[in-house]
């Protein structure tokens, strides 16, 4: 049954709830450095690694933290997890920290940290939550490492910065500079749009929607909606009507098992 | 002099926090619908990055660097800039009524805003002095505004297109944000 629990988590995570292709979470970091894959690999990694130990502390410490101070609690519980992570790359892999720069100590307002830390964290058991964390980044490392090689593939023509694979003379180098990021993330959103539609004409189940999507719906959210809630408190008002679409959905649906994550 | 007017244009220009450093974008994206909560916007943000960025440069010149605990600056920086967003909160509503009225609402977004800490960071990785750091956080909340008032005005614009449906909402935010990026990077030439 646990065992069980740990694996659905992985696949939640990685498929069905993934950070990057369906959540649309964290994109400051993922438009930053997937110009190439290793970047985004070693991003993605570290990444996991911060998420995997908060969703376990925070996990941990759930009974403990206050309910009225838990948003900064949570922030200096990760902010601590990735200065220690921080360090360590400093010590142990310079070459990754050096190129991935402020963006390591960025991980801290990741939207994916406190996302999954109030959303899963403070509600589960340690283990579950670290395998949570497991999944969710993991799934975000899927997800950057894909872009990335998209991206270095068509800019510079190489994989993981080894093989040359299209000569440097047809490469679009666009892709690796910053206006590839904004059109690739275009295009991939575009993509996820359009398998939206489709599906919502076929079932027009659309209180089904999860509260962090993209969907056109969430239009009205001060922060566009796809960042949810960018830092825990991106504004309380986002987090009222989300609460209040989540109370309506789950008002409509008899069975508990709305769709929503709360 | 002219080093100083450099640190601002490169930091609003060359530099762009939105579009060659990816930092702030949920409100660039979030926040520019209409060019006058646009602008707003971005007052609030200069107003919030320029106190910022002197106040943590002096915390980190003069109590991490001096006392060797310099690995403390994420906590402290995030810590601070948190608490600085309220009081710079609480200072206007009693101060300057009309002004909190404008950007009141906005305030409370900026702490999120992963730029301000972006900028912070990239004070010490630069190894600005207080004074420097003040003008790049100036320069770089400048170049925010600029961003995003443009991005209004050309999505004030936009409402009138017929955009793919797929295309709507945030894909085609995104493609406008590409082009002006693809502007921005003619500033590199600047210096």
């Amino acid at each position: 049954m646990k065992t069980k629990g740990c694996t659905e988590r992985l696949y939640n995570g990685l498929i069905k709830e993934n950070p990057t292709f369906v959540l649309m979470l964290g994109m400051c970091p993922t438009m930053a450095v997937t110009s190439s894959a290793i970047n985004a690999l070693g991003m993605g990694l570290t990444t996991t690694v911060v998420l995997v130990m908060s969703n376990f502390v925070i996990s941990a410490m759930r009974k403990m933290i206050p309910d009225k101070v838990r948003i900064p609690a949570y922030i200096v519980i990760v902010a601590t997890l990735v200065t220690i992570v921080q360090l360590l790359l400093k010590a142990y892999i310079p070459s990754l920290d050096s190129a991935l720069g402020i963006y390591i100590p960025l991980i801290v307002v990741n939207c994916i940290i406190l996302g999954r830390a109030e959303s899963y964290a403070s509600k589960n058991p340690p283990l579950l939550s670290a395998f949570d964390g497991l999944g969710m980044g993991l799934g975000f490392t899927l997800g950057l490492t894909s872009i990335g090689i998209f991206r270095e593939l068509l800019g510079s023509g190489t994989l993981f910065d080894t093989v040359q694979v299209i000569p440097e003379d047809f490469t679009i180098s666009l892709f690796v500079m910053a206006p590839g990021a904004f059109f690739v993330l275009a295009f991939l959103i575009a993509a996820q749009n359009a398998y939206r539609n489709r599906k919502a004409a076929k079932a027009a189940a659309a209180g089904e929607t999860g509260a962090y999507s993209t969907a056109a719906g969430n239009g009205e959210l001060a922060c566009g909606g796809n960042c949810a809630s960018c830092f825990g408190a991106v504004c309380a008002e986002n987090r009222g009507k989300l609460a209040e679409k989540q109370a309506a959905v789950s008002a409509n649906s008899a069975e508990p098992k709305g769709g929503t994550k709360a | 002099m002219k080093e100083m007017l450099q640190i601002v244009l490169a930091a609003a220009l060359v530099e762009n926090v939105v579009l060659s450093q990816f930092l702030g974008l949920c409100p660039f994206l979030g926040v520019s619908k209409k060019v006058k909560t646009a602008a707003s916007m971005g007052a609030a943000v200069i107003l919030v990055i320029t106190v910022s960025s002197a106040v943590t440069s002096l915390i980190y010149q003069y109590i991490l660097a001096a006392n060797g605990l310099e690995f403390l600056e994420t906590i402290v920086f995030i810590l601070v800039i948190a608490a600085l967003v309220q009081l710079v909160e609480m200072f206007l509503k009693k101060s300057s009524p009309a002004l909190y009225q404008a950007l009141g609402v906005y305030l409370p977004l900026i702490t999120t805003n992963c730029a301000v800490l972006g900028v912070a960071l990239t004070n010490v990785q630069e190894n600005y002095n207080v004074l420097y750091s003040t003008l790049n956080g100036f320069g770089t909340a400048i170049g925010f505004t600029v961003a995003i008032v443009i991005m209004a005005g050309i999505r004030e614009k936009l409402e009138d297109c017929d955009v793919p449906k797929a295309f709507q909402g945030t894909p085609i935010v995104l493609i406008t944000a590409g082009l002006m990026a693809m502007a921005f990077i003619g500033f590199s030439g600047l210096f």
